[in-house]
């Protein structure tokens, strides 16, 4: 039988019977928390998602805070987050918890991905899901992207110049497109005052809408577990699903848990390392914009480096394309590739448990792999580095072109009826 | 088995590839541990940054009484000894030089140093201002180690001396420092080196011991002021640690107590 | 699976001291969002004390400084304005200055000077904040055909005798305010600053 909470039959307070009159308040406390039942087997994998929402919610209101005191202006940027670090109250806590929040905000959200890809959660009926999540995704790097510009040091100034650069790279429109970008012909206050706005009202809007709309779809079909079992074709005689636990309390007070682990590392970091050893916040970034003098050695932050690692991996032209460009469609096609992941596996199981070692050993290169291009993305090129990045650019894409073939190949494991 | 195998063996090919990155600068920055609950070193190096440095560099993020307060220095005595001009004690350490002028005098203007730790690293400053020497190259007659064609004259050369580096043989020195012996002569072994330091006999005002205290207290000034939240940061930080660990516990017992319903 | 807690009392207390930890800590965690909307040092710096040179003020003249961006009178007084000051008293709503916001030093009588002849105050009305305008002259006014020379605020008619006392029958609730000050010397005055007086 399915858990629910034991002290349940409590009567309606007279305050909560008028709002239900009006607005579905205990239909939607039911939809999604007291009678929302995922299974009795989610694992650690499993509490990206909350901890995700929760750096979500730092950033939003740290965020807010930095606004008051923070300055859109190329004369004034660099001056104000001094500012804030120095002049404000506690200005430097909140500065540093948007700061390394950022980062966090990656790593959960990595992680959250990579437990679906591991146990299947792309998978029918959760396609749509995982197209939300992939819009997240590509929204919060937006997101980091505007954002890293708006302290204004050295290396924000650098790191948009190269990103901005790449828009270049396409063909006929390139070169203008960039400038309508830039609002200039270089990278200026103007461009500044843009992404600020873009940063601050319209990313987090699109990002919060899109936080939902994941979430509504995944209520709507259920939450998949380590086995890629569906927990709702086995329900008892109140249609609550068997191996079904209610996510209030017990799935929350398990997140609790979690969330306790996260915000003691997550206190380290802001009080102990908030630089994070250079890639959190990066040492010319303590340096005011200059647009005559380009810091010895730039990287963008360390959540875009396996893609970056990617670019500049194309070092040949192909197909009548020059590398620069084919760099760029690399990158792109990179992420674009993800987004078709639900098409790709044709496997009928979803779990790593019941797929066969193929199946693992890919997603164990695809790892290794984007991990190592992450790694090479923070450092300057060599020879043997590009060769290496090249390996690995090319695994990590016949890890998905391969995926059709070795999903149907290879043999599965019989899946239980239910969860174990 | 088979993935751990292979992964293994991506990582012993891949080894090589990260041994460059690991690869130190060539130059080996003397080491310099900052410690901002000396008070009485960072009142020194304060007072030394604003006699010696401030003049040409700026620390305009500074305010004079958030130092007052963080190193305990009485704001009568900071106002009378460690502001200059009219400044007022709730204001933040510029200097008199017109930028634009410093930029006539030294091709550039002086960079402010209010982050200057933050940006480089206190072993640089420490190393970098101990290791001026005389180069007639170049326009001030002095050329620094850490940062080769440097458009800075030597401004603490009063107190250092006038320090040359020349080649010769020095003794070679095991990981303890102790002269290390020719096995079959007994004599000591020695190799060529042109990174030998000497400073010209009464030149400076300091011992070379006193002027390396000095360098370190204004150093431990400069980390200060590139972090003036730090001891506040670390703790507070122990607090939210061990509070966060407290109730991360708590947590745990409370979701395994919820969690005998399940089970 | 039961739908019987087996021990309520072990889990009354663990959710009992897991809602007082999560308090607090969620308490603590607002520390920094609240405390950062206090004036900052910028606002502290420019909020100083300020000096004011009354060496050329002569009685019956006014002169403004700007404390904390608000307007700071220093009026001297002829020794004739000084002694009509007390005959005011029954018009007055609070001649004591028992009501109204001055520091402890400052004496509460109808000179409301730290020396009689010279007064400093906040020029805002207490009622809602307009700064009034300084009518010394002792002739009948339209706002009032027995004046005795003091402060008119055009916003809402509120009278001031000339220590900012406010008169009965007005919208003002109590006497001008009287801000931290001391004499740093026999012409420099220090607002914002107690001097070792508090």
């Amino acid at each position: 039988m399915g858990v629910g909470n034991p002290n349940r039959a409590k009567a309606k307070s007279g305050i909560v019977r008028w709002i239900d009159d009006r607005f579905p308040l205990t239909q939607m406390w039911q939809d999604h928390m007291s009678k929302y039942y995922a299974s009795r087997t989610l694992n650690f994998w499993y509490v990206f998602g909350v901890l995700a929402l929760l750096v979500l919610v730092n950033q939003i209101l740290t965020g807010i805070w930095l606004t008051m005191s923070y300055e859109p202006s190329a004369e004034g940027a660099f001056a104000s987050v001094e500012y804030i670090m120095r002049d404000v109250e506690m200005g430097w806590i909140i500065r540093y918890m948007h700061s390394s929040g950022a980062s966090a905000f990656f790593i959960v959200v990595y992680l959250h991905m990579f437990r679906g890809l591991m146990y299947g959660s792309y998978q029918k009926p959760r396609e749509l899901i995982w197209l939300f999540g992939m819009a997240i995704y590509l929204a919060l790097m937006a997101e980091g992207f505007f954002g890293y510009l708006l302290p204004w040091g050295q290396m924000s100034y650098w790191g948009a110049q190269v990103i901005l650069s790449l828009a270049g790279a396409i063909p006929v429109v390139g070169e203008d497109l960039v400038q309508w970008i830039r609002g200039d012909y270089l990278i200026s206050g103007i461009t500044l005052n843009r992404f600020f706005s873009l940063h601050v009202i319209a990313l987090p809007m699109v990002i919060i809408g899109l936080v939902v709309l994941h979430i509504l779809a995944l209520h709507d079909v259920g939450s998949n577990n380590p086995d890629g079992i569906e927990i709702d074709q086995n329900k008892d005689e109140n249609g609550v699903p068997v191996d079904g636990v209610a996510f209030w309390p017990y799935h929350v007070i398990k997140d609790l848990v979690a969330v306790g682990v996260f915000l003691t590392v997550f206190c380290l970091v802001i009080f102990f390392f908030p630089e994070g050893g250079g890639y959190f916040i990066e040492k010319p970034n303590y340096e005011p914009a200059n647009s005559l003098k380009t810091p010895e050695h730039i990287a963008p932050v360390w959540y875009f480096t396996p893609y970056y690692s990617m670019l500049r991996a194309i070092t040949f032209p192909l197909f009548g394309l020059d590398a620069k460009f084919l760099g760029v469609i690399t990158m792109g096609g990179a992420i674009a590739i993800l987004f078709v992941m639900p098409w790709l596996d044709r496997s009928p199981v979803k779990s790593m448990r019941y797929k066969g070692w193929m199946s693992r050993l890919w997603l164990g290169i695809f790892v290794v792999s984007f991990v190592i291009l992450g790694y090479l993305g923070t450092l300057a090129t060599t020879e043997g580095r590009t060769i290496v990045a090249q390996l690995c650019t090319a695994l990590y894409f016949l890890y998905f072109i391969l995926m059709p073939f070795y999903t149907r190949m290879e043999v599965t494991k019989p899946v239980p009826a239910r969860v174990v | 088995m088979m993935m751990k195998k292979l992964f293994l063996l991506t990582l012993v090919m891949l080894l090589p590839v990260f041994a460059q990155a690991s690869a130190g600068p060539a130059i080996q920055l003397d080491s310099m541990q900052a410690d901002a609950t000396d008070k009485a070193s960072l009142q020194r190096g304060m007072q030394t940054y604003v006699n010696y440095c401030l003049g040409c560099h700026t620390a305009k993020y500074q305010r004079y009484i958030r130092a007052a307060e963080d190193l305990d220095i009485p704001e009568d005595l900071m106002t009378e000894h460690l502001i200059f001009g009219d400044q007022k004690i709730g204001e933040q350490m510029t200097s008199a030089m017109d930028p634009k002028l410093a930029a006539k005098w030294f091709g550039a203007t002086p960079p402010d140093l209010t982050n200057e730790v933050n940006l480089r690293g206190a072993d640089w400053v420490y190393t970098y201002l101990r290791t001026f020497y005389v180069d007639e190259s170049r326009p001030y007659g002095v050329n620094n180690v850490v940062y080769p064609a440097v458009g800075m004259p030597n401004v603490l050369a009063e107190l250092q001396g006038v320090q040359s580096k020349t080649c010769g043989d020095v003794a070679i020195v095991d990981l303890h420092g102790a002269a290390v012996m020719d096995a079959q002569t007994g004599a000591p072994m020695t190799e060529q080196s042109c990174e030998i330091f000497s400073i010209a006999e009464g030149t400076g005002s300091m011992t070379p011991a006193e002027f390396d205290a000095t360098i370190y207290d204004l150093t431990n000034f400069m980390a200060y002021m590139a972090k003036p939240y730090k001891s506040d940061s670390q703790r507070i930080g122990l607090w939210a640690v061990l509070f966060c660990i407290m109730m991360t516990i708590l947590f745990y017992f409370l979701k395994k107590e919820y969690w005998r319903d399940v089970h | 699976m039961s739908n019987e807690v087996a021990n309520p009392t072990r889990r009354r207390v663990l959710v009992g001291a897991s809602l007082v930890v999560g308090g607090v800590g969620g308490v603590s965690a607002l520390t920094p969002f609240v405390a950062s909307w206090n004036p900052s040092a910028k606002a502290r710096a420019a909020g100083a004390p300020v000096k004011a040179d009354i060496s050329k003020l002569e009685p019956g003249g006014q002169v403004i400084v700007a404390w904390r961006g608000k307007p700071v009178w220093i009026v001297r007084r002829s020794a004739e304005a000084l002694a009509n000051l007390a005959v005011l008293d029954a018009n007055l709503a609070d001649p004591d200055s028992a009501k109204s916001k001055q520091p402890k030093y400052v004496p509460g009588n109808a000179a409301r000077a730290l020396r009689d002849e010279v007064v400093v105050m906040i020029g805002l009305c207490t009622h809602l904040g307009c700064s009034p305008t300084y009518r010394p002259e002792v002739v009948p006014t339209d706002f009032d055909a027995n004046w005795q020379g003091g402060f008119y605020c055009p916003c809402h008619g509120s009278t001031f005798d000339l220590s900012g006392r406010v008169y009965k029958g007005k919208p003002a609730p109590t006497n001008l305010e009287i801000p931290p000050h001391f004499y740093e010397s026999d012409t420099i005055i220090l607002i914002g600053e107690d001097g070792g007086n508090a």
